[in-house]
């Protein structure tokens, strides 16, 4: 479904993002990528959503090859993924109802009557057919994360990305996005990529992990697997311990030099 | 200092300098070609023209309050002062045509461009910099729907139709100012207000003319307000320095324009 062979990427020459990343995430699994802030995973996700195009490398998704599409060809492919924002990215000035209907609207040419249909069916999915005349405005942050992914998968995508779906949710909230991911992923047949640091919570519902630090996969295997393993970055990730590869401190000059307390 | 640290001083400069240039020159390439990408795209906003027309409520329609207000106070003033000068020559009959003829070839379309600027311009590039700062415009992307196509066309248009409509109410409403202090309040003859603008003010050279300056500040100021929101650095700084560079921009966009289509249509005692 998605192969990734060797790609970098950097937004500038001297600061590489992506340094030879490979990955292949197979048809109707749940991959979650993880690793701390600033890691390369959502530029990875951006990748693969081909909003940016591999420095070098090959990004194959659904079946196409990201850096050999022109517009029309990108859009067509889009319209086979879904994407869920990190804070949903609803449209503000559109009620829950209009939102969800947009890609229908936007797509195709069915009557209003079967797309209010398709609309509460989706939002009866995630529980909120009851909020639909509500504005973006009047929903708590994880009713509108569940909001933006009924609108996501309103063209019944075959591969849906997550940006950092869990951050700022409550527990309930949090319980009721992992338990969706994982049923819609399963009914409509689809295959879900979760790009998120939340490690403990993600490796309840993912089917397979990459790791990454420093722009590369450092470590991959099942959530067993990744519970299990050795490598020290995995380990001070999974178990959120402050002493590990990862320092706590920022690289900064000399303490006792800033402080001007060197030589007395 | 030394001639080498002058030297070295002086090239900084100079290279700061080039590339302030540098910049300007390639921003505003961009904005032409952004411009060149709306029109390409505008498909979508004329063929389901109630984007448009919702667009024409937000840029204009919501406009009227301030335009109408203001187009009545600067057409009062104007009578005042024009009948303070005119009344010397014993000319205040034509307070009509002095009223008419400022109001129609210059300062409806004007003041109404700086007005619409501030009001709508500056929301339009709020509202496009907010939906790219809150990845609306991202989401959008992904849903495989052209933002330019489906946000910035509709705004673009709405905003073209809706100035030249304001310009007009501007002048309309300013028009019935210079009545109401000339005729009502001062006592000039109301046949020969009416009369006289009828005869002085030419479909032609005045009405039209003013028609094509607001179109064009229109252009102008709908092409700065959506390019600066479309481009506008995703952060609530980023929002509020790009609509100020909006109303700024578009202001002395318009001031400038004025005086290239003011000397092209009314230089020299000869209109165009």
């Amino acid at each position: 479904m998605v192969q990734i062979q060797n790609v970098a990427f950097g937004y500038d020459a001297a600061r590489p993002v992506l340094r030879d990343v490979s990955l292949s995430i197979a048809r109707g699994s749940v991959v979650g990528i993880m690793g701390q802030s600033g890691c390369g995973k959502t530029t990875l996700l951006r990748i693969i959503a081909a909003q940016y195009l591999p420095g070098s490398g090959t990004a194959r998704v659904l079946g196409e090859a990201t850096s050999e599409l022109d517009r029309d060809a990108l859009y067509r492919m889009r319209r086979r993924m879904g994407m869920l924002f990190q804070f949903g990215a609803l449209f503000t000035d559109m009620s829950v109802y209009e939102n969800v209907a947009f890609p229908l609207r936007e797509h195709t040419a069915l009557p209003e009557d079967l797309i209010h249909d398709l609309v509460m069916l989706k939002l009866e999915a995630v529980g909120l057919r009851g909020a639909a005349q509500l504005m973006p405005a009047e929903l708590s942050g994880g009713m509108a994360r569940r909001v933006a992914l009924a609108r996501s998968i309103a063209l019944d995508p075959r591969l849906i990305l997550y940006d950092e779906p869990f951050t700022g949710l409550d527990p309930i909230s949090f319980g009721v996005i992992v338990r969706l991911i994982r049923e819609l992923n399963d009914s409509l047949g689809a295959t879900s990529i979760i790009v998120t640091h939340d490690v403990q919570e993600a490796l309840g519902v993912v089917d397979y992990v990459y790791f990454m630090a420093a722009g590369r996969v450092i470590a991959e295997g099942t959530p067993d697997e990744i519970r299990a393993s050795r490598e020290p970055f995995v380990r001070q990730f999974v178990n959120g311990e402050l002493d590990g590869p990862v320092p706590f401190h920022y690289p900064a000059p000399d303490y006792a030099a800033e402080l001007e307390l060197a030589g007395g | 200092m030394s001639l080498a640290q002058i030297r070295e001083h002086a090239r900084g400069r100079l290279e700061r300098l080039g590339n302030a240039v540098t910049s300007h020159v390639w921003r505003l390439g961009f904005a032409s070609r952004f411009l060149f990408y709306t029109m390409l795209h505008s498909g979508t906003a004329l063929r389901r023209f109630r984007l448009t027309v919702a667009e024409i409520y937000f840029a204009g329609v919501l406009s009227l309050i301030i335009i109408m207000v203001s187009g009545l106070f600067v057409g009062m003033v104007l009578a005042l002062q024009g009948y303070d000068t005119l009344q010397r020559f014993g000319a205040s009959e034509s307070l009509g045509v002095l009223v008419a003829l400022s109001l129609v070839r210059e300062l409806g379309p004007v003041v109404a461009g700086l007005l619409f600027a501030s009001r709508a311009g500056s929301a339009i590039t709020a509202e496009i910099g907010l939906m790219k700062a809150t990845e609306q415009i991202s989401a959008m992307e992904m849903m495989a729907v052209d933002p330019i196509a489906r946000v910035v066309a509709p705004r673009f248009w709405g905003g073209v139709i809706s100035m030249p409509l304001l310009a007009a109410l501007f002048s309309a409403l300013g028009i019935f100012g210079g009545y109401l202090v000339g005729v009502q309040l001062i006592g000039v003859d109301a046949g020969a207000f009416w009369s006289q603008m009828q005869a002085a003010v030419d479909l032609r050279n005045d009405i039209l003319n003013g028609v094509i300056k607001s179109v064009v500040f229109g252009v102008a100021v709908t092409w700065i307000a959506v390019f600066e929101g479309y481009d506008a650095v995703p952060t609530a700084e980023g929002v509020s320095r790009a609509t100020t560079r909006t109303v700024v921009t578009s202001s002395l966009a318009i001031l400038a324009l004025d005086f290239v289509l003011t000397a092209l249509m009314f230089t020299g005692g000869k209109s165009a």
